[in-house]
């Protein structure tokens, strides 16, 4: 083997002393480590060169448009003659979206959370935990599918005047996709509550309920709250619902019976027209590419903080 | 009336409150899978009567009863290959660097953030990544490469938690005795560390190639083409993937295409379906031949 002679040959003054130099730092072993260390480098020139072109490219559109009308604008019209650059229209139909989604996966989540960690029996329990993360393991064009082509008519037979684009079907589908992200880390999250807080609670005579809403849940809300952060970031990131259900109308409005397009609809759509590279409306598109890696990095460096504080505490 | 009566009346408001509750969480629970159930049954009675052999061996075509899956089919065999090769070996030397080499510090736990970070960044930012890089910059062009080389990156921080996770799952006494029979790092991993993670990596794996083979948004940025009439030959051809076709046959206005999109959907659902299974029964051969 080559580490043997490499053994013997240094073996002159110090045999053993040589042995553990040739062992650990022979040519071939250095060769190893630095080969792996270069592979766990990839990761970091990934992140690296997101925030790069992101950046680069950017500068390239706010040359021609100012940071201040991209902040103030109400008006997003890339593709009319008298363009307006205002990222407003696209924030709104985002947040539109994610509220829509919040109100439908923060409270399901939450509550199949505390169902699976507290009330549901073992082998209800193997069935049930699977069966939601299924639902993350969906890809997100079927879930446009089935926006398009089943909530959005069945949601028109109870609300009259709703667009076939519209902000509420993609927002309810939306929510329904992460809802395994919320119930998977906030019952990790009340599992981690330490279990002589709830015997101590049922000894002073509280009720199962009493136990769940006053002792876990509150025991367990740093990581709860990670977990709708992550969700709601998910939710904003979530390019392939929106893109199909909720339209490609630029919209500063609140009302979820309209269509409304998202930045990430937004990116989409640029990609899919034919934009000519170069000119304005393509450099928007790393514009608005930025303002959503910003606002998803953020939330989920936030969520990931709060999580590795909570971890330390119990 | 006395305290006890008026104790035991609010015990039993108490206890009726707590059912009431107990039963929303059900609901809430179930409401989830209902909706799963749903969707199935919605995609298999809208696209079952589109679904036969022909779907499977034509082209896509511009009349709904000619058209066919074949060319997404083979481009999405292609994408994940491709993908699995980038991807896995880096990932996993990433995870064996991370666990068994780096020195513990603050620079190991950048990147351990890092990783953490990245996992959550959406997938349109990686195809903006992809269309510049890879497609522009590198001139790789609307090709299966640079789409892979996204879908790579993409997945890459999946594959590194899991092979981190399997890493760990090595009691500490198999490298120490290792060692202690003069093994070098390079020797316990290569010996030890990768034969007896490989299944729970394989698993980790065959997850994250899961999510790459039905991600859509990363693919449109780079420029897959929808309507492809020809199979790609090598990895620098322009291609289409399982889930852009469904998406283009979902945008189209006429009911006869979403019916095709739905018949594509149960396709592509019975391969994540197989990949799913294939995860979860290496995960359940390991624990049981570890048991042993």
């Amino acid at each position: 083997m080559a580490d043997s002679q490499q053994i013997s040959t240094g073996a002159k003054t110090g045999a053993h002393a040589d042995l553990a130099v040739n062992m650990l730092h022979s040519p071939k072993e250095r060769a190893v480590e630095y080969a792996l260390g270069f592979c766990a480098l990839v990761s970091v020139l990934t992140t690296l060169g997101i925030a790069a072109v992101l950046l680069v490219e950017s500068l390239h559109f706010f040359a021609e448009v100012s940071i201040v009308e991209f902040l103030t604008e109400t008006r997003w019209t890339p593709q009319f003659i008298d363009k307006h650059f205002g990222i407003w229209p696209l924030l709104s139909g985002t947040l539109l979206v994610t509220v829509i989604a919040a109100l439908v996966a923060l409270p399901i989540g939450l509550m199949s959370a505390i169902f699976i960690a507290e009330y549901a029996p073992e082998r209800v329990r193997k069935v049930l935990k699977p069966g939601l993360e299924l639902l993350a393991g969906i890809p997100t064009v079927v879930y446009g599918y089935f926006a398009l082509t089943f909530v959005t008519p069945l949601l028109q037979t109870f609300v009259p005047g709703l667009n076939i684009y519209n902000a509420l079907s993609a927002g309810i589908v939306v929510g329904v996709m992460i809802i395994p992200m919320v119930s998977s880390l906030s019952e990790d999250a009340i599992r981690a509550v330490p279990r002589s807080l709830a015997e101590g609670a049922y000894a002073l005579g509280a009720t199962r309920i009493e136990v769940v809403l006053r002792v876990m849940v509150p025991g367990a809300v740093s990581g709860i709250v990670a977990s709708f952060i992550l969700a709601l970031s998910r939710a904003i990131g979530e390019t392939m619902i929106v893109t199909l259900a909720a339209g490609a109308m630029p919209n500063l409005t609140a009302n979820p019976a309209e269509s409304v397009q998202t930045m990430t609809a937004f990116i989409v759509n640029v990609s899919l027209g034919d934009t000519p590279q170069g000119t304005v409306e393509f450099y928007s598109l790393f514009a608005v590419g930025l303002v959503l890696f910003l606002m998803t990095l953020s939330m989920n460096f936030l969520a990931n903080l709060i999580i590795r504080r909570y971890r330390e505490r119990y | 009336m006395t305290s006890s009566q008026q104790y035991e009346e609010r015990l039993e408001r108490r206890r009726r409150k707590g059912l009431v509750f107990s039963v929303l969480l059900f609901l809430a629970t179930t409401s989830g899978l209902v909706v799963l159930v749903t969707l199935i049954v919605d995609v298999v009675v809208q696209g079952g009567q589109w679904l036969d052999w022909d779907f499977l061996t034509r082209f896509p075509s511009r009349i709904p009863e000619n058209a066919g899956i074949k060319s997404a089919i083979v481009g999405s065999l292609w994408m994940i290959l491709l993908t699995a090769a980038i991807s896995v070996p880096i990932g996993v030397a990433s995870a064996l660097y991370l666990e068994e080499y780096a020195p513990r510090g603050w620079l190991l736990k950048i990147i351990q953030i890092n990783i953490n970070n990245l996992a959550g960044i959406p997938s349109v930012v990686y195809g903006i990544l992809g269309l510049t890089l890879f497609v522009r910059f590198f001139a790789l062009g609307r090709s299966l490469l640079a789409g892979a080389l996204t879908m790579a990156l993409l997945i890459l921080p999946i594959i590194v938690i899991s092979s981190q996770e399997a890493l760990r799952a090595i009691p500490e006494g198999i490298r120490e005795s290792a060692f202690a029979l003069g093994a070098t790092r390079r020797q316990v991993v290569w010996s030890h560390l990768l034969p007896m993670s490989a299944p729970s990596i394989m698993t980790g794996v065959i997850l994250a190639l899961s999510r790459a083979i039905g991600e859509t948004a990363p693919l449109i940025m780079i420029g897959a083409l929808t309507f492809i009439a020809f199979l790609p030959t090598s990895a620098l051809d322009p291609f289409t993937v399982l889930p852009i076709q469904i998406f283009n046959w979902t945008a189209r206005p006429q009911a006869d295409f979403q019916g095709l999109a739905a018949a594509g959907i149960i396709i592509l659902m019975v391969v994540l379906f197989l990949m799913n299974l294939s995860a979860i029964l290496l995960r359940n051969y390991f624990e049981k031949y570890r048991a042993r």
